[in-house]
């Protein structure tokens, strides 16, 4: 009973880590960058909720959309404003622009919400007893996961089926024949940060409804897993986010429980590695050999 | 006829190289017409001029006399100008179906169904393969691809880059077959070719291009006769 309840723990961590990993696996498929600053986008949006929810007294749901359209149009802006620009630039260039923008990120909100961790109320509140009390769920585990599994159904519908959705597929084979159907490249990649940002704002609520202590940093950690998520199951491939964010977590919950807490990181930084060793591109990631 | 493209003395630079020097041609409304020349010549560059994926430095670039060369890629497609690339770069990672449908981006939702029709009508082997990852398809199967993704757009001019590339000759004699049928129903066309037969023996007019100039220019039979042409080109 209790190895099922650290497996359930493992899930809903590993839902939250999948939904952030899609947003570095949409933009590293369609924009082929590393966003760095996707972490920072999850704290601003946990600070948006609790700047609503404390100074607004408003509903908590309603904080969640009010986060989700601020991070959407912070992932545009950030998009518009410091990576278009380096649309031709070599991608060491992109890369030290989006730490900058990390950065830049973390300080605006030290200077806006101070250093001091402001306690966040989560979202949904209480548990669930099962087997006469001896398996307890919260409510928040409950509905991460419920999300994370509407949000897989959703975008993957999306991708499939939708107009926008199979122009981002064109857009990540090959740009320039897509603007030769008439796709506007530009328009595709700030629509994919923007879903981005908006799903790393639904991270950042049911992050800080599981741990409430929101700092300018609290982004950071969450958002390094959640890029090794990606990259575990396969950077580009939205399924392989959804299993390396669930598989991490997993890992991240058991090792904490029965080999030791200082190490988990560790330990899931040492099952990346040996992964990659043995299938370079991730669980579900198709290797491709760099045109030369 | 009127001049449905008019390019006027474009330069393109790839950083320092100087790769079109001052190339003018036209193509009018319902003609074909061939850009002839050696691998390197810079056939490729000029029709990623007009398409707007490369600029020129200098010059103009007019598209049913309205000047094309600074407006972006995808709003040209817009206008009824379509390219069917050079290794015909299809999406290899989607369905055919699904590469018809990003040919048609630019249309309305509503008339895609009779486009997709119209497109398997005329390769019949895309309809039997429509749910088939592109990638899967064999080379020829690939460029009837292009070209039917290409025709969704319903251009007024069809610029074609070396479609006759890499294929067997019975599939090159067939793709020929294709281009004269699409401008039988009305489609004006530029094609380029490193295949300067059978281009010639399509075409209406053409131009020889050497090393980013045009260096000839004249009717498809004058220049299939000329000296320095069957020389060149024609293998004496
Ligand atoms: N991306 C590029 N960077 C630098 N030089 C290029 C590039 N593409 C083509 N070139 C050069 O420009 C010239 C024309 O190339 P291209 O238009 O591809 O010729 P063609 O299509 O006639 O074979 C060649 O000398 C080629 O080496
Ligand atoms: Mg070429």
């Amino acid at each position: 009973m209790e190895f099922l309840s650290y497996l359930i723990s493992g899930i809903s961590l590993g839902s939250i880590y999948a939904i952030i990993a899609l947003g570095y696996t949409m933009v590293y498929g369609i924009a082929k960058m590393l966003n760095f600053a996707h972490g920072d986008v999850i704290m601003v949006g946990g600070y948006i909720s609790f700047c609503v929810v404390t100074y607004l007294g408003l509903p908590g749901w309603l904080s969640v959309v009010v986060a989700m359209l601020v991070c959407t149009a912070l992932g545009i802006l950030i998009e518009g404003l410091a990576y278009k620009p380096l649309r031709q630039a070599p991608s060491l260039a992109v890369l030290i622009t989006a730490i900058g923008v990390s950065y830049f990120l973390q300080n605006s909100a030290l200077l806006i919400w101070g250093a001091s961790p402001k306690v966040y109320t989560p979202i949904v509140s209480g548990q669930i007893e099962m087997f006469g009390g001896s398996l307890k769920i919260s409510w928040v585990t409950v509905v991460t996961v419920v999300i994370c599994f509407i949000i897989a159904v959703g975008l993957t519908s999306f991708i499939s089926k939708s107009r926008m959705g199979k122009a981002m597929r064109a857009c990540s084979e090959d740009k320039g024949a897509a603007q030769l159907m008439g796709i506007n490249v530009n328009r595709t990649i700030s629509t994919t940060f923007a879903i981005g940002s908006a799903l790393a704002a639904v991270a950042g609520v049911l992050l800080c409804s599981f741990s409430p202590s929101l700092m300018p940093t609290t982004g950071s950690m969450p958002g390094i897993k959640a890029f090794t998520a990606a990259v575990f199951g396969g950077i580009g491939s939205i399924p392989g986010a959804f299993l390396g964010g669930i598989l991490l977590g997993i890992i991240e919950s058991l090792a904490k429980a029965y080999i030791s807490t200082q190490l988990s990181n560790a330990i899931l930084f040492a099952v990346l590695i040996i992964v990659l060793l043995v299938r370079p591109a991730g669980l579900l990631g198709k290797y491709v050999p760099e045109k030369v | 006829m009127s001049e449905i493209l008019k390019v006027d003395s474009i330069n393109v630079y790839y950083g320092a190289i100087h790769a079109i020097k001052d190339v003018s041609f036209s193509v009018h409304e319902g003609e074909i017409v061939t850009l002839i020349g050696a691998n390197g010549a810079g056939k490729s560059t000029i029709l990623q001029t007009v398409s707007g994926l490369l600029r020129s430095k200098t010059g103009v670039v007019r598209f049913c006399d309205e000047d094309i060369s600074h407006t972006a890629a995808y709003k040209i497609v817009e206008k009824g100008l379509a390219q069917v690339p050079e290794g015909r770069r299809i999406f290899l990672q989607m369905t055919v179906e699904e590469n018809l449908e990003m040919g048609a981006y630019t249309q309305a939702p509503s008339g895609v169904d009779a486009d997709l029709a119209m497109v398997y009508e005329q390769f019949p082997r895309l309809k039997e393969r429509r749910r088939q990852i592109a990638g899967t398809l064999s080379g020829g199967e690939q460029q009837m691809l292009a070209m039917g993704r290409a025709l969704m757009s319903h251009p007024r001019l069809l610029m074609l880059d070396e479609p006759s590339m890499g294929l067997a000759p019975i599939l090159v004699e067939q793709i020929f077959e294709i281009i004269r049928d699409m401008h039988k129903k009305g489609t004006t066309i530029l094609l380029v070719e490193q295949n300067a037969q059978m281009a010639l023996s399509v075409a209406d007019r053409a131009y020889v291009l050497e090393t980013g100039s045009i260096i000839l220019s004249g009717t498809g039979a004058e220049l299939a006769a000329s000296d320095s042409v069957r020389k060149a080109y024609l293998g004496g």
